[in-house]
């Protein structure tokens, strides 16, 4: 199921959390939804789950309409909030056997789903003690088990990695991972590794206005004009001849020093240009050894804090 | 409506997982069976068959546990966050509203269905007007189902369940007694429109075993009302301007 987002508003008072933001989702895919604290993230997932309505523009998902068939659009969703609430007096059980009778899935099979559900989230252990009574990583476990329950065709999970272990997060990665191939998964986060290890494209926002869209390879691409190298080389006593072949080379840009002592350098090419050839037939010329070359690519923290600082 | 009854199961259970539903139940019996038989106007003083001794100090018990029941409903939920959750299930807000209230009321239900017993022994004490007992269960009934109704109001309006209890108590209040005592102050339309506002004038009719429309309108109006007002606080997250 596609969920489109055509203008979308959103006003706390004068403060605009949400402006007059657009973008498709398209069955498949993995976003991830990027942004620091107060871009509008979670509102947006809020309007999209169907607990607030939005000021102006309109969310569609599949064929329905917010505000026109909320309740069906309900049933396809599957929605892990933020700080994860649950009911913590309920048990484990009973409380993921609520959610299912609630989103509709058929008696007969609610306890299938349950076990299911109990096996794929690792909650077999700890599912028959209170909600109250598990640790944090259990909580988050549990409320993933209640957004999957009924099988919805889109995932939406408000960071669903906080509060877990590094084991249960490749686990849930994993897991993601797997849904996403066969239904819609938004999700946010606040840790940029993870969107690069489990979605397969990213939007940042940034006061509530979208600043970049695309896979985490054409954002780097976007960001990142220039071929950018890192160059060591060996046998040369005097590193300032080496600096100076290196910044006399056609397509080289900039040169700088990363390391003077190990004669380690990094070398801007010219936009457009490469100058990997040359600097190892430079190499040759001068009987040096080339011991590395490699691209310094633009990291994903690093486009972050150039599209949201100002 | 099935959606209804699954989230008033729910909270049903919810009241005995965390053992509000037994404390409830003890305290309410307890005392009402307390000064049913053994202090005060009991039924030994009175010398009468009939339950009015029980229905006075249930008119009271319940009007102080019931706001300690709706507490909880929907401030709770607002507090943890868990509202978010339910409402974004394939719920409307009125299913969200309904099915606490049913809940509230099947507990209040159960106690007093759990206080037949005083019935069934004052039956064999003496000959007992059986219309009276059960016009007198139909009114504790509606009476608790206006404040159930005031304090899933009270609750739907804040996030902290002291303020949710105090309000209901304070709404409940001028129902419950003073607007019984203006009547009394004033004499006239002004009297009569106090004296209609109040709960006990229409409880004590229909406690003699009266069942009179006029009584029956007042008390599905109130309840109306109140769940109104908590589908309109409920809802007014989707309020854009």
């Amino acid at each position: 199921m596609d969920i489109v987002v055509e203008n979308l508003t959103k006003k706390y008072g004068p403060q605009r959390a949400v402006d007059n933001i657009s973008f498709r989702i398209n069955t498949g895919e993995v976003l991830g939804f990027l942004g620091p604290n107060g871009a509008g993230k979670t509102t947006t997932m809020k309007i999209i789950a169907c607990y607030m309505a939005a000021n102006e523009g309109k969310v569609k998902v599949g064929d329905f309409t917010i505000g026109e068939n909320t309740e069906d659009i309900k049933k396809c969703i599957g929605y892990l909030p933020e700080n994860n609430p649950l009911y913590y007096d309920m048990p484990v059980i009973d409380y993921l056997e609520f959610v299912a009778m609630l989103q509709g899935v058929e008696k007969t099979k609610v306890q299938g789903r349950i076990r299911e559900m109990v096996g794929i989230c690792g909650l077999n252990p700890e599912k028959h003690k209170k909600i109250g009574e598990l640790s944090k990583g259990y909580r988050q476990r549990v409320g993933l088990a209640q957004a999957m329950i009924h099988d919805p065709k889109i995932l939406i999970l408000d960071e669903p990695t906080t509060g877990l272990d590094p084991n249960q997060i490749v686990e849930i990665r994993n897991l993601i991972r797997e849904i996403g191939k066969e239904k819609t998964v938004v999700l946010s986060t606040h840790i940029l590794p993870e969107v690069e290890a489990t979605c397969n494209r990213i939007l940042i926002i940034n006061k509530g206005k979208i600043v970049a869209d695309g896979s985490s390879a054409s954002l780097r691409k976007q960001a990142q004009g220039q071929e950018i190298l890192k160059v060591r080389i060996e046998d040369e006593n005097d590193k300032n001849i080496i600096f100076q072949c290196l910044k006399s080379l056609d397509n080289v840009a900039v040169v700088d020093f990363i390391s003077a002592s190990e004669n380690v350098f990094e070398v801007q090419s010219k936009p457009g240009l490469s100058s990997r050839r040359a600097i190892f037939e430079l190499c040759v010329k001068n009987k040096w050894v080339l011991t590395e070359l490699s691209f310094v690519e633009t990291r994903l923290e690093d486009i972050f804090r150039n599209l949201t600082m100002n | 409506m099935n959606k209804i009854l699954i989230i008033a199961r729910k909270e049903f259970l919810t009241f005995f997982d965390s053992l509000i539903a037994y404390i409830m139940l003890v305290a309410f019996l307890g005392f009402s069976g307390f000064f049913t038989w053994l202090y005060g106007m009991d039924i030994f003083l009175r010398n009468q068959a009939d339950l009015q001794a029980f229905f006075a100090i249930a008119y009271w018990t319940l009007f102080f546990f019931i706001p300690a029941l709706t507490m909880k409903m929907l401030a709770e939920e607002n507090k943890t966050g868990t509202i978010e959750l339910l409402l974004t299930k394939a719920v409307t807000d009125w299913q969200v509203i309904l099915g606490k209230f049913f809940s509230c009321l099947a507990l209040v239900g159960l106690a007093l269905a759990l206080s037949l017993p005083y019935y069934i022994t004052v039956w064999k004490l003496g000959p007992i007007d059986h219309s009276a007992v059960w016009c007198g269960y139909l009114g504790l009934l509606l009476m608790s189902a206006t404040y159930v109704s005031i304090g899933l109001f009270a609750s739907s309006i804040t996030s902290n369940q002291i303020v949710a209890f105090l309000l209901a108590l304070f709404i409940g209040m001028f129902f419950h007694i003073i607007f019984d005592v203006m009547a009394n102050n004033f004499s006239g339309i002004i009297g009569e429109t106090f004296s209609y506002l109040s709960v006990s004038s229409h409880y004590e009719s229909i406690s003699r075993g009266v069942i009179d429309t006029k009584d029956l309108v007042y008390f599905l109006s109130i309840i109306f009302a109140g769940l109104i007002l908590s589908e309109i606080s409920l809802s007014k997250r989707n309020v854009t301007d």
